[in-house]
């Protein structure tokens, strides 16, 4: 039957009773609310439902809301309360409105992650290096070119903010 | 220029889209993040084969599953609901209408054979698998070719042969042409079958309410009154009961310009319920059931003077429909045959289609839509000319362009071009590939003997765009709006556009606030709510813009001219001499004489003194003919190295010079530019939907079809000439698919340039590795079997 499980989601804390075989995403979008979370594919291929599990971008149609137990979990509805963010939209957020780094906006969310995961490991990607970190989000209305120049411009933010 | 360009604060400008705060921050609502209470889940169980006999059907065992709540068969619902609607009709079709179920026969793999509701999601996927059906398979046909064979299995067992239409289209003097040519050149080509995949897929909730015999349908459309009409024809339900709302749309391609079985058995379970009910299609059944595109294969012959000069163009096209009609699966190949001369002076001409049904899914609209086909053939067929005559392709072209100064200009399909500069854009590209100087490195790599394959593609189009005048739209062409400034001030457009990612709340936005005299925010664009918004046509064919932006823009020169008359009472001055801007109404020949926007409303409003026969209030509807299509154009450069070793096709260089008309936002055009060149490079070297003779799709998973990633992809130069359209007052004429149109065939005659040292003249899309090594070993190999230099 039900398996409890106690995530931390935005910085806030919830404990439910989940099915075990109930995926993460629909966990977020389903008990939680988190609509923001988008599923492309149930394959783990399009990357659309891609959120940060301590700290690292994760498909979140792959796991298992019983594996995501004790967690710590991103959403693109947290991505405003993260401290670089500083109250307002976070860089990357801004990057993707500025650089018209999105059309139907159903990728987004996953593809603000992966970046956002990429720009922890690396704050000064090559051109090459956003396009490799993001080979794994499938977007099909932007033809990436100004998603690269939207993470770039999230990149000079977060890097500015650092010093 | 057109009033609305020459007001500059917005438009024209790269502005920020209004849309994407909500987008970035995950807050906009898309259908499947919608829940009512009571909602509940349908699901499809759909046939493993192509093609076969129905025996039996048996739920007893699913009926019985846990939260299970209905299931529905054809014999259900037969009576209830119509067939899906087919709204191409071409004399002497054969009619194949898609019952919403399967009814006697499937014949496609993925056909919805039972529809099952169940209370969750989860429960819903057991339970699809309890339902036991009884198919006795039968013959199936999956080549277009051999489906036209006598012997083939026929797809619909009523009609005689699977030839579901022939279609001709002659224009000039075509046997002339052939007897004054020097050189005939053939090119055989196919334009393979494509899978839209919008990242969002399709996804339905029906509510009925029975108090007020109401259905609600919320659906990731890109016609919401289309479908609305469609739905209550389809249910027997009264149109004014029916309420289609298009949230957020995860993009759509075309793929969500129809009318689908899973729309109207959502509403009709709903009703027989009466709970919500929803339904999120899978990316599985994304790719078996929803339509697909292209799927052509082509016999053209151009009858050529020794100089390049194109006399005339005989063609013969074979279109595979699938097993059904979608909205307008009949209709979409004869978008090919109207612009198979494209942008070149090609007098005389002759083009066949002969439509065909196989067992497979319906082809219908996919970004460009029988355009892309036209293009991809022609310019493949001018390459071929290029190279026999070796005349360089760009002079070719040149050679064989109307020049500007000859539009409006007819053409032997038929169609008036309303204006063009087809040697701007062309020079354009060639000036910032910096043309010669590629022309001078491919020299040098052939000459030295590394092996490096190097190519340079040209692909010209010109795009059909703004559709269209009514008398060539099966469905209407217009489009509609309602602007309705609100006593504080605020104006509200209503438009029957339903755009799913394009931007319009932002360039109608633009449009709107210039021609007002307000800002952008104070400005709401609504879309998709067919109880808010006017009659409308919907988002597809390059018009949204062109042609919904133009009835909002005559929307609101009515309601300008109703506020100067207003104003001109008010000031005493001649509403002729008033103008808006700044949120003021002021007189151009006495700037002291003037007042707010805002009190100018309010006057409207409070009614106390309005000239003589102006009526209270502030609200005006236009809907916009257009008297004629616009045409997009350009040309495009693409530079690959060939990898003679592997076959692999390194793209490393992409100049677009385009030209659609005045540019309202050129963040957004760049945006449409990029986003279908892309899908362009998806079609040329990668994407193709492959059925195996049993008809399985193979290709029906993002595993095993390659939609471009990012690391696949070049950095791509976008260029543009500004050639206004005099058919509409914005000059704007549509961008929306000109990517998808003008690029494919100049990645493919690049990776062609490549390989010509080699004999290599055509490969099939899409070129993939293998197929490009292929080539290159078949080309180089000599009798021994031994690879042997190249010439």
């Amino acid at each position: 039957m039900g398996v409890e499980i106690q995530v931390h989601v935005n910085g806030k804390s919830f404990q439910n009773e989940v099915d075990p075989r109930l995926l993460l995403v629909h966990y977020l979008r389903e008990v939680l609310g988190l609509t923001g979370t988008h599923i492309g594919c149930e394959t783990s291929l399009c990357g659309a439902c891609t959120v940060l599990i301590d700290g690292h971008p994760v498909k979140s149609c792959t796991m298992l809301a019983v594996q995501a137990d004790g967690a710590e979990i991103t959403t693109v509805e947290g991505l405003s309360s993260l401290p670089e963010a500083g109250g307002g939209l976070h860089p990357i957020q801004e990057g993707f409105w500025e650089k018209h780094g999105l059309q139907c906006g159903f990728c987004t969310p996953g593809m603000m992650l992966a970046a956002v995961g990429l720009l922890r490991e690396n704050p000064s990607p090559t051109h090459a290096q956003i396009r490799r970190a993001l080979d794994g989000n499938l977007c099909r209305c932007t033809g990436y070119q100004h998603i690269v120049e939207a993470v770039e411009y999230a990149a000079r933010k977060l890097r500015a903010h650092k010093r | 220029m057109a009033t609305a360009a020459k007001a500059t604060k917005y438009v024209g400008k790269p502005i920020k889209r209004k849309e994407d705060p909500r987008l970035v921050q995950g807050i906009a609502h898309y259908v499947d993040d919608l829940k009512l209470v009571g909602m509940l889940h349908m699901g499809i169980v759909r046939s493993p084969y192509a093609h076969a006999r129905i025996r039996s059907i048996d739920t007893t065992k699913a009926r019985s599953a846990p939260g299970v709540v209905s299931i529905v068969t054809a014999e259900d619902v037969d009576g209830a609901i119509g067939p899906v609607p087919c709204g191409a009709m071409i004399p002497d079709m054969k009619p194949a209408p898609r019952p919403v179920l399967a009814t006697g026969e499937a014949r496609f793999v993925g056909e919805g054979v039972a529809a099952v509701v169940a209370s969750d999601p989860y429960a819903l996927q057991d339970a699809m698998e309890l339902v036991e059906v009884d198919y006795e398979p039968l013959p199936v046909v999956v080549d277009p070719e051999k489906a036209l064979r006598k012997d083939s299995p026929r797809v619909h067992d009523v009609h005689a042969d699977n030839a579901a239409y022939r279609w001709e289209l002659e224009g000039g003097d075509i046997k002339k042409a052939f007897k004054q040519a020097d050189r005939v050149i053939k090119v055989h080509l196919t334009n393979q079958r494509l899978i839209p995949v919008a990242m969002e897929g399709r996804a339905v909730l029906a509510q009925y309410d029975r108090g007020d015999n109401r259905i609600t349908l919320w659906s990731a459309s890109q016609i919401p009154h289309i479908l609305r009409t469609q739905i209550a024809a389809m249910l027997n339900f009264p149109e004014y009961g029916v309420y289609v709302i298009v949230p957020e749309v995860g993009g759509g391609f075309g793929s969500k310009l129809n009318v689908y079985s899973e729309e109207a058995l959502a509403c009709y379970l709903a009703m027989k319920i009466e709970k919500p009910v929803k339904w999120t299609e899978g990316r599985r059944e994304n790719f078996l059931a929803t339509i697909h595109g292209r799927d052509q294969i082509a016999d053209m012959e151009f009858a050529v003077k020794r100089d390049g000069t194109v006399l005339g163009l005989r063609a013969h096209f074979i279109a595979d429909l699938g097993a059904y009609f979608q909205l307008l699966t009949p209709l979409i190949p004869t978008l090919t045959g109207l612009m198979c001369v494209g942008p070149y002076k090609i007098p005389n001409v002759r083009a066949e289609i002969t439509g065909v049904f196989t067992n497979k899914m319906s082809t219908d609209a996919y970004r460009g839509a029988g355009r892309p086909e036209a293009t991809y053939f022609l310019e493949r067929g001018m390459q071929a000319v290029a190279t026999e005559l070796k005349i360089d392709p760009a002079e070719l072209r040149r050679k064989n362009f109307p020049k500007a100064k000859e539009f409006p200009y007819a053409t032997a399909t038929g169609l008036i071009y309303d204006s063009a500069n087809y040697q701007g854009t062309l020079d354009l590209a060639l000036k910032k590939s910096e043309y010669k100087k590629l022309r001078r490195e491919q020299a040098a790599a052939r000459k030295s003997k590394t092996g490096r394959l190097m190519g340079i593609g040209l692909g010209s189009y010109v795009e059909i765009c703004a559709l269209g005048p009514s008398s060539a739209m099966p469905s209407g062409g217009w489009e509609s709006a309602t602007v309705r400034i609100e006593p504080t001030g605020r104006v509200r457009v209503l438009t029957g556009s339903s755009p799913h990612g394009q931007g319009e709340e932002t360039s109608f936005s633009q449009i709107a606030a210039d021609l007002l005299g307000v800002t952008m925010d104070d400005v709401i664009i609504v879309h998709g709510d067919t109880s808010a918004v006017p009659y409308g046509i919907g988002t597809f064919g390059s018009r949204s813009l062109a042609v919904g932006g133009t009835a909002m823009y005559r929307a609101i020169e009515k309601l300008r001219d109703k506020l100067l008359k207003i104003a001109g009472l008010v000031l005493s001055e001649d509403p002729a001499n008033l103008v808006l801007r700044n949120k003021q109404i002021v007189s151009k020949r006495d700037p002291k004489k003037s007042m707010s926007f805002a009190d100018a409303v309010g006057a409207a409003y409070t009614a106390k003194a309005l000239p003589p026969g102006v009526e209270p209030g502030l609200e005006a509807t236009h809907f916009y003919e257009p008297t004629n299509f616009t045409f997009s154009f350009g040309t495009h450069i693409a530079v690959v190295d060939v990898d003679p070793e592997t076959g692999d096709v390194k793209l490393r260089k992409y100049i677009a010079a385009d030209d659609c008309g005045n540019v309202i936002n050129p963040l957004l055009v760049e945006g449409q530019l990029q986003g279908g060149i892309v899908q362009s490079v998806g079609q040329a070297y990668f994407e193709e939907a492959v059925y195996d003779d049993q008809g399985q799709l193979l290709s029906g998973e993002l595993a095993d079809y390659a939609i471009p990633r990012a690391s696949d992809l070049p950095w791509i130069e976008t260029y543009n000439t500004v050639t206004p359209t005099p058919v509409n007052p914005l000059g704007a004429k549509g961008v929306g698919e000109a990517g998808t149109i003008g690029a494919t065939p100049t990645l493919v005659n690049a990776v062609l340039d490549a390989l010509a040292p080699l004999g290599v003249r055509n490969i099939d899309m899409p070129l993939k590795r293998e197929r490009v090594w292929k080539a290159i070993r078949e080309a180089t190999a000599g009798p021994s079997g031994r690879p042997r230099r190249a010439k």
